[in-house]
């Protein structure tokens, strides 16, 4: 990644999530209460999470492979059934992981 | 100060503490992901909505373009639209302040407000601003600490930081996965992304994820 290409994701991310919630203050309410928008908004979030999960998890460029990350989001599902709190199931999926990359 | 309110306040820090360490695991995530120090910092300055800044890294450190960053992060940001519609009344901000009001309002604030109605109107307000100002305070400081940990480690395999990054992504999803259904379109975008990975551009099948959550939400259920 160049420092430019950097620069644009954090200036245009920022621009863009700030416009987003100043936009929420603005709007006339009835423009955003229509269900189908609010049940599809409602969903976006664990479309995406969900994507982002794989995608970091269990992708490798453009092909799914299982390594070291992998174990650690094992890792990171066994600590969420079991209830941990979020720093507990990153902390633990980070140990796995870097257990693996090493013994490998 | 009434107990009720001291009650509002004891919330609110509560949370604004707890969330605001997570920071140290974004931070972590934007050096781990190729951004520098600052840049990392600035997202939590200026974009302040923690899934959104997890996701841009995240596409980045994946491999993806610019522009699917940007997307994906904005599309996981638009909760807060809904989030400020639902404010705005109660807050009645004007000028600066609405801006103020509008860069903290986020899950947390949002949450933290709803959840004090039954105190009345002023323990909602005094929730969002000690929630969204806590939390941003918070989140600041452990991003910085995070991103300075990061670079003193070096390589982020190493650490397991390149891991920490999809546990932090499967930690926010999972409290959000309150129903079946929920839990049936989570598995089935899933699915989707690791089906359409081999033959989209690398970054892609995570926006392209949200025809998930467009089929699954257009009809009633």
């Amino acid at each position: 990644m160049s420092s430019t290409t950097a620069w644009m994701v954090v200036g245009a991310t920022s621009a863009l999530c700030f416009s987003i919630k100043l936009f929420g203050y603005y709007v006339p309410e009835r423009w955003l209460a229509h269900p189908r928008l609010q049940r599809v908004n409602a969903l976006i979030p664990i479309s995406l999470l969900s994507a982002l999960v794989v995608a970091e998890g269990l992708v490798s460029k453009t092909s799914v492979v299982i390594d070291h990350r992998a174990a650690g989001v094992a890792v990171a599902l066994g600590l969420l059934f079991a209830k941990a709190p979020f720093p507990v199931v990153v902390v633990g999926a980070a140990g796995a992981s870097a257990l693996v990359y090493h013994l490998h | 100060m009434t107990d009720e309110r001291r009650q509002t306040v004891r919330d609110a820090l509560s949370v604004a503490v707890t969330v605001g360490t997570y920071g140290v695991a974004f931070g972590a995530a934007g050096v781990a992901a190729g951004f520098s120090v600052l840049q990392t910092c600035l997202f939590s300055l200026l974009t302040f909505t923690g899934a959104s800044q997890f996701a841009a890294v995240g596409v980045m450190a994946a491999g993806g373009g610019a522009a699917s960053a940007i997307a994906t992060a904005s599309l996981l940001g638009t909760r807060n639209a809904l989030y400020g519609l639902q404010m705005a009344p109660l807050l009645r901000a004007q000028g600066l302040k609405r801006v103020a009001a509008a860069q903290i309002t986020i899950d947390e604030s949002t949450g933290v407000a709803l959840a004090q109605s039954r105190r009345g109107v002023h323990a909602m307000r005094l929730g969002f601003w000690i929630t969204g100002g806590g939390t941003f305070l918070f989140w600041n400081l452990f991003t910085l600490f995070g991103a300075l940990g990061a670079k003193a480690l070096g390589n982020p395999a190493s650490w397991g930081l390149d891991a920490a990054v999809p546990a932090a992504f499967l930690g926010l999803l999972w409290p959000r996965l309150t129903t079946t259904f929920l839990r049936v379109v989570a598995i089935t975008s899933m699915a989707f992304a690791l089906v359409v990975t081999t033959w989209l551009p690398a970054g892609l099948p995570i926006i392209a994820s949200v025809v998930v959550a467009i089929a699954l939400g257009w009809g009633e259920r």
